[in-house]
């Protein structure tokens, strides 16, 4: 391992570390948007739309995100969608994450208990109403785990950016290894960024879980 | 004769092929206490829920003050403002303080001003001893105190008739006296129109105008006053109460 | 266009060299998941023991692999095994490799909560008839564990599955390059190959995942009732 190999590539990874938590960020938002709206809609069994949301989940969690990045930017030109890397990365992920958060909300969205719903209907609720105040608090208590498993998940699915030439971190590391014939200190530096990079996600994830947890049920 | 409030005319349920509920009619006029008696699985609770839209029938009618509830969930929505109901299960909504979740219908569904249902929760609070605990949070609470909080949660949505469906049964019986109390309190003090699902039959006796007595999905009894409980006319009903230990 | 569909994966033998990329990705995730499983159950075991330096250890391989994406442990066995232990082994049984440790991390996890999610009356109940250690695992908890942990398992098994699709990184000849290369034999002749390609290969992985994924749905449905 030489050590001056990696303190020269620093700067280079800096760069590479800031594209992955940004496109991580903007993913994650995004697919939590996606997700919570498509789950609601599936809930509520909105006629047309919850089938439509249902196939879509269906397709984007059972698919590889390889291959739906290889189809936004490779195959969409063709029937003139032409897209920067970076987009196709945006939307392939949050098209993933969506499905993926759409599970976890889904998931703590069936386990609010009928006698809750049953309440808010009988205080005159209506289907907003009880979305509201009742089902989205307290299922998205119970969905955390799930979210925050998805949150972890996407940030090292943005790894797989590195197909289309996305410069982030993964990305970074092949390019320099392919310049360098460096495997060995490039591929310790990748690792070591993601461990900087969802060590501290994880603590907070753990921490937020059990702070929503107990401010929605007290335990 | 007094306004009339809920009547239930020809309602029959399925569960499929299950015919839970059959050829359900009575009449409830304002002011008055229905009980709702009969042993575990006659129906009571799901005739209850019915009243409400909680659970749809499957032929049949309800009408609220003469007039027919068309039985849409938009149509029951709007109905349930005027129809209180509190449960057995004592579910406030667990993220929200006791105020809040005083607050939250007559608020949100009502569109009323918060200060003003904030007043009258107050009141309300301080009618049932619970006027210190505001601001806890249900877990912070004993089972018989949520349900105090429950009632005064359906009745800060001034409805005309509260459906109570066995909400002394999951409480510890040092619980039971304080929640009958208040029942009777607002039945003898506010006249309101009341339909109650229970079991403590001293209770039922002490407070009913009409009894309706369930087997089986069927009224073996209907009967104004209190007659039911000195001269019941089935004997399915005198063996119901017997084992009741009444 | 319904002219170049046909001509792009009908003509010649490109729809059977497809398939055969497929199969390519099925046996990797299959050999995966038999190595991974085996050693995941052994590692899972191992962290229900008291041992706390056994347990650390152990914890410390679990949260490597959850924080180490896929892709880079493909990249870490390719360039490190043959640089560094000069081991030259082909491509393919690198990935069962990196898969494999990595499917045992996961599993340990699985197996581990489904062991201590069995109640403790029936360890209890089984120690009271008298059985030894092993057997109490052997008889007892591993089957009412299985069970527990069949729809995470198989959940696990449809993400293996997708994971193959990295497989062209380190030059295996799976689905998506053979892909590439129909798409680069045809692109002058038929410009839409592109689309067509992947489609197909999209819709492959959603025929493999997506019963995979119903079934484990229904199991776990069934275990909450």
């Amino acid at each position: 391992m030489n050590w001056q190999v990696i303190s020269h590539s620093l700067p280079i990874f800096a760069q590479a570390f800031k594209l992955t938590l940004w496109l991580s960020l903007v993913g994650i938002l995004g697919s939590l948007i996606v997700g919570a709206l498509s789950s609601l809609i599936q809930y509520f069994k909105v006629p047309i739309l919850s089938q439509l949301f249902t196939a879509y989940v269906e397709l984007a969690r059972n698919t590889p995100l390889l291959i739906q990045l290889f189809f936004l930017y490779y195959a969409f030109p063709v029937i003139g969608l032409k897209m920067s890397a970076t987009t196709c990365g945006i939307i392939g992920l949050i098209f993933l994450g969506g499905a993926y958060m759409a599970e976890g909300f889904t998931g703590g969205f069936s386990g609010v208990n009928q006698t809750q719903i049953d309440n808010g209907k009988a205080l005159g609720m209506n289907n907003l109403q009880l979305a509201r105040y009742v089902v989205f608090p307290q299922g998205f208590a119970l969905s955390m785990p799930a979210l925050a498993a998805n949150v972890i998940f996407l940030i090292k699915e943005t790894s797989i950016f590195s197909v289309i030439a996305i410069p982030e971190l993964t990305n970074t590391a092949l390019d320099l290894i392919g310049m360098y014939y460096r495997s060995n200190e490039y591929l310790f530096v990748l690792v070591v960024a993601y461990a900087i990079v969802l060590i501290p996600v994880i603590l907070l994830l753990n921490l937020l879980e059990r702070r929503v947890r107990y401010g929605t049920f007290g335990d | 004769m007094t306004e009339e409030i809920l009547r239930v005319e020809n309602l029959n349920k399925f569960y499929g092929d299950r015919h839970i509920l059959h050829d359900i009619n009575f009449t409830l006029h304002q002011g008055e206490v229905l009980t709702l008696l009969g042993p575990s699985g006659s129906g009571k609770s799901t005739l209850i829920r019915c009243l409400n839209g909680l659970e749809d029938f499957s032929s049949g009618a309800v009408y609220f003050k003469g007039e027919k509830i068309k039985p849409t969930d938009k149509n029951w929505q709007e109905i349930r403002q005027k129809i209180g109901m509190v449960f057995q299960s004592y579910d406030l909504f667990p993220n929200l303080t006791v105020m809040e979740n005083i607050l939250l219908a007559p608020t949100k569904v009502q569109k009323r001003a918060k200060d003003q249902v904030a007043q009258e929760a107050e009141g309300l609070l301080k009618d049932v001893g619970l006027e210190k605990y505001a601001d806890s949070y249900p877990r912070e609470l004993s089972g018989g105190q949520k349900q105090r909080i429950a009632i005064v949660r359906a009745l800060i949505m001034h409805p005309e008739v509260m459906l109570l469906d066995e909400v002394t049964a999951s409480l510890d019986p040092e619980m039971v006296r304080g929640i009958l109390q208040i029942m009777t309190k607002l039945s003898k003090k506010h006249h309101m129109t009341m339909i109650i699902v229970t079991h403590e039959m001293g209770f039922a006796e002490q407070i009913a105008d009409q009894v309706l007595f369930l087997e089986d999905g069927r009224i073996l009894e209907n009967t104004p006053g209190k007659a039911f409980f000195a001269q019941p006319k089935t004997e399915r009903a005198r063996d119901f109460l017997e084992s009741m230990d009444f | 266009m319904e002219h170049s569909v046909i001509n792009v994966l009908f003509v010649g033998n490109n729809f059977a060299r497809i398939m055969q990329g497929l199969w390519t990705s099925v046996w990797i995730s299959v050999d995966s998941l038999a190595a991974g499983l085996v050693l995941g159950t052994l590692l899972g075991i191992l962290r229900t023991l008291p041992s706390k330096p056994l347990r650390f250890i152990l914890r410390l391989y679990l949260e490597f692999f959850r924080i180490v994406p896929t892709i880079v442990l493909l990249y870490l066995v390719y360039y490190i095994l043959p640089r560094s232990f000069n081991i030259s082994w082909p491509a393919s049984w690198m990935a069962i490799l990196a898969f494999a440790l990595w499917v045992a991390a996961e599993f340990s996890d699985i197996v581990r909560g489904a062991i201590e999610s069995v109640p403790v009356t029936q360890k209890e109940s089984g120690l009271a008839l008298g059985l030894s250690k092993t057997q109490l695992f052997r008889y007892v908890l591993l089957p009412q564990a299985v069970q527990l942990e069949l729809p995470a398992t198989i959940n696990l098994a449809t993400r293996v599955i997708k994971t193959t699709s990295l497989l062209m990184m380190i030059s295996i000849m799976d689905v998506i390059a053979i892909g590439q290369q129909i798409i680069e034999a045809n692109n002058q002749k038929y410009p839409t190959a592109v689309f067509w390609i992947y489609g197909l290969i999209f819709i492959l992985y959603f025929i493999i995942d997506y019963p995979l994924s119903l079934w484990s749905k229904k199991l776990a449905a069934k275990e909450n009732r």
